[in-house]
């Protein structure tokens, strides 16, 4: 018979091997339904992981990987601050929409008009745009006791009829022949975020996601509101007794990961996508709850799962174009990364014993 | 610039390496919006890039990747193929038309056709259909259809594809039933089986009996059988299975034909950039059958309507037209210029609602 039970202190040696065990189950199984389906599961494999990263277009291929990884560490660094201390910010995509609109607004507003301060006004509008929304949740949740994650979530729905509307409407390109969405700030240099050097993918989204991990870092580690935020998470009523002022954290929480989650639509939409769309979202939003967990909440673990995220994003693309794989295969596979981290997380607190018969 | 550089000389390298192979097999990458398996626009494209395969056999090599959003991914599909060495790439959604243009600059040796967008190049061609003759008939039949005078019309986005749609849908369901009302929902997605079924449910619930979409998937029809007297035209595919009722008859985009044209064009060196607006005449739209939940004489005005258009004796926009506004758009026996339909963005006298803005 198994018996789980709970481990007195949580595990640090699983906290640590949990991610990597999920990464190797998903291979695993995920090789399984590549080979179901009739394609060679190594080659498939190796394609996602491999093929990227040091495949022949590698050169091409690695730039990508920061365009796509960028977005999803920026936001998820956000989340994470919230998710340690218990708070539930489920809407960034509504916040990553709204930032990605005031930015490019901002932007718009100021066309044609070629000026060195063009493209830093648009990030503190995209910052801006995305606390505003942000801060919705917040001032319902410390006034009014509502849940966060349900009014975040269902923001996100009044977001995307905003994006329909300004791309149909307000940010509508005036020489687009009445075809929604605007014009494309890659065609207007002062409000482009160009690739610093070109060829590297590098943007300054990519740079501000590099900057957000050490700043998460240093604020958790060294500063006086990142330990409340911990223990807020592990001992709410502790913390309490600490001084910690819920409204306050519930405020700065939400607050920052909607700046951050706004911060990667601006840079998003004035550099690789380059126009306000009504499909302009992908995901990115929802996507970066799952980096946040596979990164262990921590500033460090987030950037390597950014990393791998935007690896099978990529790779999975690869793997279709070459080998014929459906994307919905590529989507199961996604999915079976946070499902074997949750499956396996049991671990980090339970230890499973096999009792004998004799306890019979 | 640097770039732009390696890709080209990756490009040129591939180009190379390739030329010796290439002389037997010529790659045709094709970019879609939506799953093969849609049973709509994707899965049309998809029979077209099946059909150049089985014409050419062995000469080419054909490549697809499915449910590509708009955007930046659509940008590094298509890189991806062009680095594989694709000599032709079909994008197949309006979306795609920036990231179309953009990699097309990287990679001038290599064809792109991008399907409904305004934008070309040397190496970047636009082609569409003319489903708003289509959309003519389907409206005649709708007229003659509808009991409680309300046709709902599932939208996907307000372009002026679909706006034409919903036009030239309602001024021939007005010609045959002067009371006939259009309710329009947009669903703001072109492939959401849960929203365009709510879609159609809302519309049913608002008395409409006969239901027009412009959307991908298969999900109105099945409203609207669950519902029992609807009836439904299938979208971009037959939707065959949902025959004899609720779909009485359908639009079918057929792009075999087109796709081996410009895979042969290719083939041959003479491949140039053009803007193609193909409809009923040449088979870029096909109407399917009619089935015998219509009666005959409508069948037969409907068909009727069908070869008119198709031999180019009338036109679906024909003139005398109002705008909604009430001001005029056609004089008697004028017909509407390409220009003004490839950019319409206002309802017709009649049309009830605003388009979102």
């Amino acid at each position: 018979m198994i018996v789980i039970e709970k481990r007195p202190q949580p595990s640090q040696l699983w906290s640590v091997a949990t991610p990597i065990v999920a990464v190797v189950a998903t291979m695993i199984v995920g090789g399984l339904l590549f080979a179901a389906l009739g394609k060679n599961p190594v080659e498939a494999i190796a394609t996602i992981f491999w093929e990227p990263l040091f495949g022949e277009y590698a050169f091409y291929y690695r730039p990508q990987l920061l365009v796509k990884g960028a977005p999803l560490v920026l936001i998820a660094i956000g989340l994470s601050l919230g998710f340690r201390a218990g708070i539930w910010n489920i809407g960034a995509e509504g916040q990553y929409i709204v930032g990605a609109l005031t930015g490019a607004g901002v932007g718009l507003a100021f066309y044609p008009l070629e000026a060195w301060y063009v493209f830093p006004l648009m990030v503190m509008a995209g910052a801006l745009g995305g606390w505003a929304w942000a801060m919705i949740p917040a001032i319902l949740k410390v006034r009014f006791g509502t849940n966060e994650i349900l009014v975040s979530l269902m923001l996100v729905y009044v977001a995307e009829q905003l994006l329909a509307s300004m791309s149909l409407g307000l940010l509508k390109n005036p020489e687009g022949f009445g075809f929604p969405g605007s014009r494309n700030l890659q065609s207007y240099p002062s409000g482009h975020n160009a690739e610093l050097i070109e060829g590297t993918g590098m943007h300054w989204g990519v740079v501000a996601a590099f900057v957000a991990v050490i700043f998460a870092y240093v604020l958790l580690n060294r500063h006086m509101l990142g330990y409340q935020i911990r223990l807020t998470g592990e001992a709410p009523r502790a913390a309490r007794f600490a001084g910690v002022r819920p409204a306050r954290l519930i405020l700065f929480c939400l607050g920052l990961s909607g700046a951050l989650a706004g911060l990667a639509g601006l840079f998003e939409v004035s550099g690789p996508s380059g126009q306000v769309s009504i499909d302009f979202n992908v995901g990115y939003g929802f996507t970066a709850i799952i980096v946040a967990f596979l990164g262990r909440l921590h500033p460090v673990g987030i950037l390597l799962a950014g990393g791998l995220m935007a690896l099978t994003y990529i790779g999975g693309e690869i793997a279709q174009g070459n080998l014929g794989l459906p994307a919905a295969a590529i989507q199961v596979f996604q999915g079976m990364l946070l499902f074997f981290l949750l499956a396996f997380d049991l671990l980090t607190n339970y230890r499973i014993r096999f009792a004998g018969k004799e306890v019979a | 610039m640097k770039f732009t550089k390696l890709l080209a000389t990756a490009a040129l390298g591939l180009g190379l390496a390739t030329a010796a192979v290439a002389q037997d097999k010529t790659k045709v990458g094709f970019v879609y919006v939506g799953p093969v398996g849609d049973g709509g626009w994707t899965y049309e494209h998809n029979e077209g890039r099946l059909a150049v395969e089985e014409h050419f056999g062995d000469k080419v090599e054909t490549v697809f990747v499915e449910s590509v959003p708009e955007g930046p991914d659509a940008e590094r599909v298509m890189t991806q193929m062009a680095l594989g060495g694709a000599d032709l790439i079909f994008t197949t959604s309006f979306g795609y038309m920036d990231p179309t243009i953009n990699v097309a600059k990287k990679f001038p040796d290599v064809k792109f056709e991008h399907a409904t967008g305004y934008k070309r190049a040397d190496n970047v061609s636009t082609y569409s259909a003319r489903f708003y003759e289509g959309r003519a008939v389907q409206g005649l039949i709708a007229g003659h259809m509808t009991e409680s005078n309300i046709v709902g019309y599932i939208g996907s986005y307000p372009i002026p594809e679909v706006i034409r749609g919903i036009n030239s849908a309602f001024i021939h369901a007005r010609k045959v039933n002067p009371d006939v009302q259009f309710k329009i929902v947009w669903a703001y997605t072109w492939f959401d089986p849960a929203k365009e079924a709510d879609a159609a449910n809302v519309l049913i619930e608002q008395g409409a009996d006969v239901i027009l979409q412009h959307t991908d998937s298969t999900a109105p029809q099945a409203a609207a059988q669950a519902a029992g007297d609807v009836i439904t035209f299938g979208q971009a595919s037959d939707m065959a299975e949902y025959a004899p009722k609720p779909r009485v008859s359908s639009i079918i985009d057929n792009w075999a034909p087109y796709y081996i044209d410009r895979v042969q064009a290719v083939m041959d060196g003479t491949w140039e950039s053009q803007d193609v607006w193909h409809g009923i005449g040449e088979g870029m739209v096909g109407i399917g059958e009619i089935t015998d939940a219509v009666p005959a004489d409508v069948k037969q005005a409907a068909l009727d309507l069908k070869d008119s258009i198709a031999s180019g004796e009338y036109h679906p926009f024909t003139g005398p037209i109002k705008k909604q506004d009430g001001s005029d758009w056609l004089a008697e026996g004028e017909t509407a210029d390409d220009g003004t339909l490839a950019g319409m963005n206002f309802y017709v006298e009649g049309i009830e609602g605003d388009i979102p803005q």
